[in-house]
């Protein structure tokens, strides 16, 4: 076996297809790596057992901090550090200070929530992302498999995946 | 928790493959810029280039450069602001709306409509900058800056600021909303492409994407969240926008009516300039099987629906005018059909509420010439809507000895053909770089909805 890490690729053409081989593979004892598509596929993330996304709790989180961002920078501003009488309403006129509020907890929440999006994926402009197989982005959906974290021997896995239904079953190795 | 409706006509046309759609999209980033593409953006940058000399002499000599007067004192600057808003809105509505609807006939115009989005706001954010006359100071006047840069706090009661919040909110999420789709579209040509530079731009476009089921299941909550927060966003611009207005005393701008009028209005504007833009798109890249007849009857029948509930709103008001009894108001809306200002008023009239109604007619709405027209007229009526609303409220006033008329100057006109200028030259990069088409959208659904061969 070469140095690296060595995957063994199983290409599918389907998404229904894929979808069985995902299960069929677990089954047999198999530890998946990832499985690269070109579009999202429903249900993949059921078949291969992770858990819901948990970014739209941080969305909720930067969301609620910038609601009260706002409303400490008004409240700060026009009630607190420069008090003045503007058309006859209350320092802390609170109706006039929904449209901002809202606004920057909008802002928050869809950044905060992208950046943490971008962090978790590890996604950045310089990124050097190991590509398995150059026609991920466009039809075939890859299921790579780490030889290393499996017991299982190569050839059994292979034979695994090409009973899968798989159209292809490729070897990869990454320095 | 996946309900499906009944059979429909396929969304796209033309027996496509998932690797077709890769092939048809990219292959337009790929190829060398086509003559009429030349054109185009020769038209495009010779518009900005006389739009440029309008701004410098606009900036260089102040803000009298424009026919404004003292009575008159907003005239063709926020008329152009409102209209380019309200363009932008049908983006946000096609990708969130339509997305939290599940609405799957909006994945092959999404991208674009985004796109158009993000430029007119672009545009439309040049006046309100333009007209402070001094840009550069500007940021001092805008944003809440602490009282020793020089002023005092800003106004948080005041709408104007509500305006710089809900804009620059808008803006950005939209960019990021967008931004978000073309990641993997960006790696399938970082994956196609054979020279080194293009490989190293749209790697670094693509942030390093690869496809993973993890990180898709991560980018699917992104979109839905997303989506759930432009929804009361985009709501929410046109809203504030309408309160620059609404929350006055001038007569025909005093009127509660005005956030959901504007709302639907801006959603009808905004359909016609995709509608503009993609009829042409369409046709110059070969888009029929993607951009099908259903889509463009679709949009069409928002047309409809927001063209009447704009026509409604015209009659509310005049309604209301009467119904209150209050002099100024009634004279207001007498002024507007009937005064100086008469022709204009008909304008928006016939191009708003009669027009899209020749949609009722299915020949029509399946009809790319005439719906390509009625698009165009449809945002000639609503730039004088806005023109309506904003001058002949304001040129007759309280005091008949300060009534006056607005002409606009050379420099108005240069204005707003620089903002032009911006547009489509925006528009035609994006559509000479980008993929015109959300390519990983359309793949999920060629399976389920394309037309089997």
């Amino acid at each position: 076996m070469s140095q690296g890490t060595n995957y063994v690729l199983g290409v599918y053409e389907d998404e229904d297809v894929l979808m069985d081989a995902i299960k069929q593979v677990r089954e047999k004892g198999v530890k998946i790596e990832e499985v690269y598509s070109p579009f999202p596929v429903h249900g993949i993330e059921d078949a291969l057992g992770y858990k819901r996304s948990w970014l739209s709790v941080a969305a909720f989180m930067f969301g609620i901090t910038g609601t009260s961002l706002a409303l400490t920078m008004q409240i700060g501003m026009m009630g607190v550090d420069w008090p003045m009488i503007i058309g006859g309403k209350d320092f802390v006129p609170i109706p006039s200070f929904i449209p901002v509020t809202f606004e920057m907890t909008v802002l928050l929440a869809a950044f905060g929530m992208v950046g943490t999006f971008f962090g978790v994926s590890n996604l950045k402009p310089w990124g050097r992302p190991r590509i398995y197989d150059i026609r991920i982005t466009d039809d075939k959906h890859v299921m790579a498999i780490d030889l290393d974290k499996n017991d299982l021997k190569e050839a059994e896995i292979k034979s695994i995946v090409d009973g899968s239904g798989a159209s292809e079953v490729n070897n990869k190795t990454f320095e | 928790m996946h309900a499906e409706s009944e059979v429909r006509i396929p969304l796209v046309t033309g027996g496509k493959t998932v690797h077709d759609v890769t092939e048809d999209i990219c292959s337009r980033v790929e190829e060398k810029p086509t003559k009429l593409w030349m054109m185009a953006m020769a038209v495009s940058l010779a518009l900005l280039a006389v739009g440029a000399y309008a701004v410098y002499l606009l900036l260089w000599n102040g803000i009298g450069m424009w026919g404004l007067n003292k009575t008159v004192g907003w005239a063709w600057d926020i008329t152009n602001f409102v209209w380019w808003v309200g363009i932008g809105h049908a983006g946000t509505l096609i990708s969130a709306i339509l997305l939290l609807f599940r609405q799957r006939w909006r994945m092959s115009i999404n991208r674009a409509a985004e796109a158009m989005t993000i430029f007119a706001v672009i545009c439309a954010a040049l006046f309100p900058i333009l007209h402070t006359g001094r840009p550069w100071l500007a940021f001092y006047w805008m944003f809440p800056l602490p009282n020793t840069f020089g002023s005092l706090w800003v106004n948080f009661n005041s709408p104007l600021l509500w305006d710089v919040f809900a804009i620059s909110t808008y803006f950005s999420v939209s960019l990021v909303f967008w931004y978000i789709g073309l990641i993997p579209d960006f790696a399938s040509i970082r994956d196609r492409a054979t020279n080194k530079v293009s490989k190293a731009i749209y790697g670094a476009l693509s942030f390093g994407w690869t496809g993973g089921a993890k990180t898709w299941s991560h980018y699917e909550t992104v979109a839905l969240v997303l989506a759930g927060l432009a929804t009361p966003l985009v709501l929410s611009v046109h809203t504030i926008v309408s309160f620059d207005f609404a929350t006055s005393v001038i007569p025909g701008w005093h009127t509660t009516i005005f956030p959901p009028y504007f709302v639907a209005g801006a959603i009808f504007s905004g359909f016609a300039m995709v509608l503009t833009l993609l009829l042409v798109t369409r046709k110059v890249y070969k888009l029929e099987d993607y951009i099908t007849i259903e889509h463009i009857e679709m949009m069409n029948v928002i047309i409809i629906v927001t063209g009447s509930i704009v026509g409604i709103a015209y009659i509310t008001e005049f309604f209301i005018a009467w119904y209150s009894q209050v002099e100024a108001e009634q004279y207001a809306f007498i002024n507007r059909a009937t005064g100086p200002y008469w022709w204009a008023y008909w304008s928006m009239m016939t191009c708003n509420v009669i027009s899209p109604q020749l949609f009722w007619f299915k020949k029509i709405r399946t009809n790319l010439a005439a719906t390509f027209v009625i698009s165009i007229i449809v945002n000639i009526g609503m730039w004088f809507e806005r023109f309506v609303i904003i001058v002949t409220s304001l040129h007759r006033d309280f005091l008949p000895s300060s009534w006056a008329m607005f002409y606009p100057t050379a420099v108005d006109i240069g204005t707003y053909v620089f903002s032009f200028g911006v547009f489509f030259t925006a528009f035609f990069l994006f559509a000479k770089f980008f993929p015109v088409i959300n390519m990983a959208e359309v793949k999920s659904i060629i399976k389920a909805t394309g037309q089997k061969k």
